[in-house]
């Protein structure tokens, strides 16, 4: 076994190979070192953590994948929810109809992801409980432990995934163009912008704090003020659209000119984010 | 508070119009918004535009033939909404509370922002303004102000889903999907307005094309869109290499 002849094989199909190992020369010269004192038998199983690094996390390069990636989300969405009003019950208040707009949300994704089945022609659902990925496979406590015990909790996380799931579908679309697919994902992406809006109303009234249901300005591109994720919304904060600077465009505010874009996060940045949601050996990659 | 943001608010509108870098029709459609009846530009503006589609008696024809062709339908579609918040926020129905007042201010300058967004984006290649007409809506009642609201924003979303497939160049596709979801954005905000927990009652949407079996939004094609918007257009539009 030749690593530099593995290498030569894969720059065959993929030129970029080196480019991509180069940022982690670091990496490779440990990898190097650490090669010399293992066996001929582990030296497989290191190798496939270092490609795994070259190219783990990759964003999604074909439409299958798209829809593969866009069905784990849903999955993720579902579950949170279900679980929230089948586990923990009296979580959910009835009041101001928050229980009822949490369903409607529930059952949105569980069309989604049954939707996105079909696409992909999986075998239709038969017993929720079985089907694909279980509650089981997620760790929305190890995020936020009160998540479903404290209700502003819940609603905070929601808010979250809502907003991401926008950012999501948005980042995928140049993947999709051109394609039917496209127009399914853009009627996904509007619907997950219409719960990402009403769950920011809900939020801002537990909350009693001034969130809107749009995404304002903030310099971190967080306007929920809630730390922890910072990074879902990490670039909203940008107000500069084609080479167009939309701050002060037609008499707009930087806040107004950030709010009237809502911008996309690309696929690595997406799995990293609901990986935290998700436990080990099911991590999306 | 809020009053005290409103009137920031209006000071810096106000500002802006006497900074220069506010472009000559900027000013003219600020003008149009201050007078009795919202105007937008007048048909006389098109000259500088230097648009060269074929136009017939006055209207104005959106060729879909390249990508110009769908950023000109979004241009298009943004004008009728700025002009309808424009005339909205500077007058709301007596009945709006402060925080509404807020809120539709915002949405305001979020159409103004799409609309001058793309008109800088298209340049030369910018179809001219539309003239809009909105005698059938009651500016006083928040129900024909909500309602019309509701409806624009949901035929915004339809439009745009229907219209992405058509873009061809990843960037504006792009630049459609940041815009799209702050439509989506909007009509849940106001449809809650309607009816509290109807932010996404597709069974309400299905003449947009909304799948309620898949819990997907609305979507139609440019051919759709235009017929139901033209009652609040005085400007004929056209639409040609669909």
């Amino acid at each position: 076994m030749n690593i530099l002849n593995i290498l030569e094989e894969i720059e065959k199909v993929d030129g970029e190979i080196y480019e991509r190992l180069s940022p982690r020369r670091a990496a490779m010269k440990s990898f190097f070192s650490v090669g010399k004192k293992l066996s001929l038998a582990a030296m497989p199983l290191a190798l496939g953590s270092m490609f795994q690094k070259a190219y783990g996390q990759t964003a999604p390069a074909s439409v299958t994948d798209v829809l593969n990636f866009a069905l784990a989300l849903e999955y993720l969405e579902w579950n949170f929810y279900n679980h929230a009003l089948v586990a923990t019950p009296s979580l959910v208040p009835d009041a101001n109809g928050a229980k009822a707009a949490i369903t409607v949300i529930r059952d949105h994704e569980r069309a989604h992801v049954n939707l996105l089945k079909g696409a992909l022609n999986i075998a239709s659902p038969t017993d929720p409980a079985t089907d694909g990925y279980k509650y089981a496979n997620f760790q929305f406590e190890a995020v936020l432990a009160d998540v479903f015990t404290n209700y502003q909790s819940f609603l905070k996380v929601g808010t979250a995934l809502e907003d991401t799931g926008v950012r999501a579908y948005k980042g995928q679309a140049g993947v999709l163009k051109g394609t039917d697919v496209l127009t399914t994902a853009l009627r996904i992406h509007a619907v997950e912008a219409r719960h990402a809006a009403h769950l920011r109303a809900m939020t801002a009234a537990s909350l009693g704090v001034n969130l809107k249901p749009w995404i304002s300005y903030a310099a971190n591109g967080n306007d929920t003020g809630i730390s922890l994720v910072d990074a879902n919304y990490a670039g909203e904060q940008n107000t500069m659209q084609a080479g167009i600077e939309i701050n002060g465009l037609g008499g707009a505010s930087q806040t107004q000119a950030a709010e009237s874009f809502d911008e996309a996060l690309d696929g690595v940045a997406v799995k990293k984010l609901a990986n935290a949601f998700i436990k080990d050996g099911f991590k999306l990659t | 508070m809020k009053h005290n943001e409103l009137e920031t608010k209006n000071e810096l509108q106000e500002k802006s119009l006497f900074d220069k870098t506010v472009g000559r029709r900027s000013f003219l459609q600020y003008a149009g918004a201050g007078a009795a009846g919202v105007a937008l530009v007048a048909a006389g503006c098109k000259k500088d535009r230097g648009y060269e589609t074929p136009t017939m008696n006055g209207g104005v024809t959106i060729d879909f033939k390249d990508d110009f062709g769908v950023l000109n339908y979004a241009y298009a579609l943004e004008q009728l909404e700025a002009a309808f918040y424009i005339k909205v926020a500077s007058a709301p129905p007596a009945s709006f509370t402060a925080a509404q007042k807020a809120y539709f201010q915002d949405i305001q300058f979020h159409e103004i922002a799409h609309r001058e967004f793309f008109k800088k984006a298209l340049s030369t290649a910018a179809i001219p303004g539309l003239e809009v007409d909105f005698s059938k809506i009651d500016f006083t009642s928040a129900t024909s102000v909500l309602n019309t609201a509701m409806t624009f924003e949901d035929l915004g979303v339809a439009a745009y889903n229907g219209a992405g497939k058509r873009i061809k160049d990843p960037g504006y596709l792009l630049l459609a999907g940041k815009i799209v979801s702050v439509e989506a954005r909007h009509a849940s905000y106001v449809r809650d307005l309607i009816k509290p927990g109807s932010f996404s009652d597709l069974s309400t949407l299905t003449a947009f094309g909304a799948d309620v079996a898949g819990a997907l939004d609305g979507a139609l094609t440019p051919d759709k869109v235009l017929p139901l918007a033209q009652p609040f257009i005085k400007t004929k539009i056209s639409a040609i290499n669909l």
